[in-house]
């Protein structure tokens, strides 16, 4: 398998002192699905930022498909690399739906009519187009989340980061979710606090803690470790048993 | 929570004013506005011609006289501001009753009334055939500028959710605090001015983010193209209606 992202070493360390990342390193081959774990704190927002050059990390270095993050690729990586944020507000920030998922492909000065073609692609793909010309604000919660993936995938990214995908999200609207991300066959980073939904998608986990790889390997075997698990604070709902059920 | 068509302002229908572009109909506001402002004070027949002509489009929009009328009420404070002018203003006066009332100020407070009336008639049209996006829309398709556009956008979208985050911490104070003292609570809110001011501050912040994330180089892209028909020729025979109106009270005044 050929990677398709790659980070390598990368330190950040905030203007007030705080140490956010210290020589993270990891990568995602194409198609894969990667859940990437960790308690509050452990630096993982600051990770999926550093991504994408919005904070610029002091050494260490990140490739997507063979594109090197610095400056002068910004436009090129943040095209590359799709983030989608924990908040929907956030994420939504245009009048309408239809123009909040044409907002990245305009930025990439694509002709209209390509804007449009890409648009309605996303919308279909997350099913959201019948609330194309809807305000954000009258969305569901299922709803804006999958707006907001769509307003990613409009620029056609190797690889989908998302940032909390199902907080906030009742029961079926987790399930319904994860439904959506199975069907996309994007490379995708998810970023989580949600173990169930980390073994139910992704055959593979990261665990950061501290701004530090502490465990990178199958997701199922990782769950299963008492000791690791405790060590890094993460803990699986009450009464749910990796053992017995099918991961990937 | 409520369906799409949902904007407090708007009025769901699918009259011929709804179906027009969004485009057509500011035009046709601001160039109403603009008859109704150059008309003279003391041509009464002409704000009664003006609002006839304001009564067709209220018409054409299909809109019930109840709600266009609750929907006036928006002017309200300049009806209290023009009541009071009769009182204030120099002479000469005239008597009515027991009261003596300033005859330019009772001028001035017609020319606020009818004018202030008639304009905000105007934009209550336009509001309530119009959803918010396509207003903006409009305007990109005018050529406004698209930074006064896109702060009007954001703001827009903005307000609903702060609005919902400060009921939120207003709830959360009066859920612990039970009675409070006058000063207590000038204290309570003040500090409540702070964290929303805060908290909008790091709103607008990860908003930006998500901009950057998606390409944004300092331009918002533009609507697109109208899907509605922009039919001028009605509205500016509507528009030369009025202008007629305004031009004749100008010569005969």
């Amino acid at each position: 398998m050929t990677a398709l992202l790659e980070v390598e070493d990368l330190a950040y360390t905030y203007p007030d002192g705080t140490r956010a990342l210290m020589g993270v390193s990891f990568s995602v081959a194409e198609g894969e699905r990667v859940a990437l774990l960790g308690p509050n704190g452990a630096g993982k927002t600051t990770l999926l930022l550093a991504l994408i050059g919005i904070v610029e990390a002091q050494s260490g270095e990140v490739r997507v498909g063979g594109v090197t993050l610095e400056p002068e690729t910004y436009p090129e990586v943040r095209r590359r690399i799709g983030v989608v944020f924990q908040d929907p507000d956030d994420q939504l920030f245009m009048p309408t739906v239809w123009r909040d998922v044409a907002f990245g492909p305009a930025n990439l000065g694509l002709p209209a009519e390509e804007v449009e073609s890409r648009t309605k692609e996303a919308l279909a793909a997350v099913g959201m187009e019948e609330q194309a010309d809807r305000a954000p604000h009258h969305l569901s919660g299922g709803e804006a989340r999958r707006a907001a993936i769509a307003t990613v995938l409009s620029m056609r990214p190797d690889v989908l980061v998302l940032d909390e995908p199902t907080s906030n999200l009742d029961p079926v609207g987790q399930r319904e979710l994860a439904e959506l991300l199975e069907t996309l066959d994007t490379t995708q980073l998810i970023v989580t606090h949600d173990l169930p939904l980390a073994l139910r998608l992704c055959p593979r986990s990261i665990v950061l803690n501290g701004g530090r790889v502490a465990a990178d390997g199958p997701t199922a075997e990782l769950l299963s470790d008492a000791a690791l698990m405790a060590a890094n604070r993460l803990e699986l709902p009450y009464g749910f048993d990796p053992g017995t059920i099918a991961g990937r | 929570m409520s369906g799409v068509h949902a904007h407090a302002l708007h009025y769901h229908g699918h009259s011929p004013v709804h179906r027009l572009a969004s485009e057509v109909k500011i035009v046709a506001m601001f160039a109403f506005v603009a008859a109704v402002i150059a008309t003279p004070t003391r041509e009464v027949w002409a704000f009664g011609a003006l609002a006839a002509i304001l009564a067709v489009a209220v018409g054409l929009a299909e809109l019930p006289t109840a709600f266009f009328l609750k929907r006036l009420s928006i002017e309200l404070p300049f009806v209290i501001f023009a009541l009071a002018m009769p009182f204030v203003g120099v002479g000469p006066y005239v008597e009515v009753g027991s009261l003596s009332l300033s005859v330019p100020g009772l001028w001035g407070a017609w020319n606020v009334l009818a004018k202030a009336t008639l304009s905000v008639g105007a934009s209550v049209v336009l509001s309530a055939t119009t959803e918010v996006p396509d207003i903006l829309a409009g305007f990109d398709r005018l050529r406004a500028p698209r930074l006064l556009t896109a702060i009007a956008g954001f703001m827009i979208r903005y307000l609903e959710v702060v609005v919902s985050e400060l009921g939120r911490v207003r709830t959360a104070i009066a859920a612990r605090l039970g009675n409070l003292s006058r000063r207590q609570e000038a204290a309570t809110l003040a500090s409540v001015a702070g964290t929303m001011f805060i908290r909008a501050y790091e709103r607008g912040e990860r908003i930006h983010q998500a901009m950057l994330a998606r390409g944004y180089r300092g331009t918002i892209p533009p609507a697109a193209t109208p899907a509605l028909p922009a039919r001028w020729a009605g509205t500016v025979a509507w528009i030369a209606a009025s202008w007629v109106v305004a031009a004749a009270a100008i010569l005969t005044s």
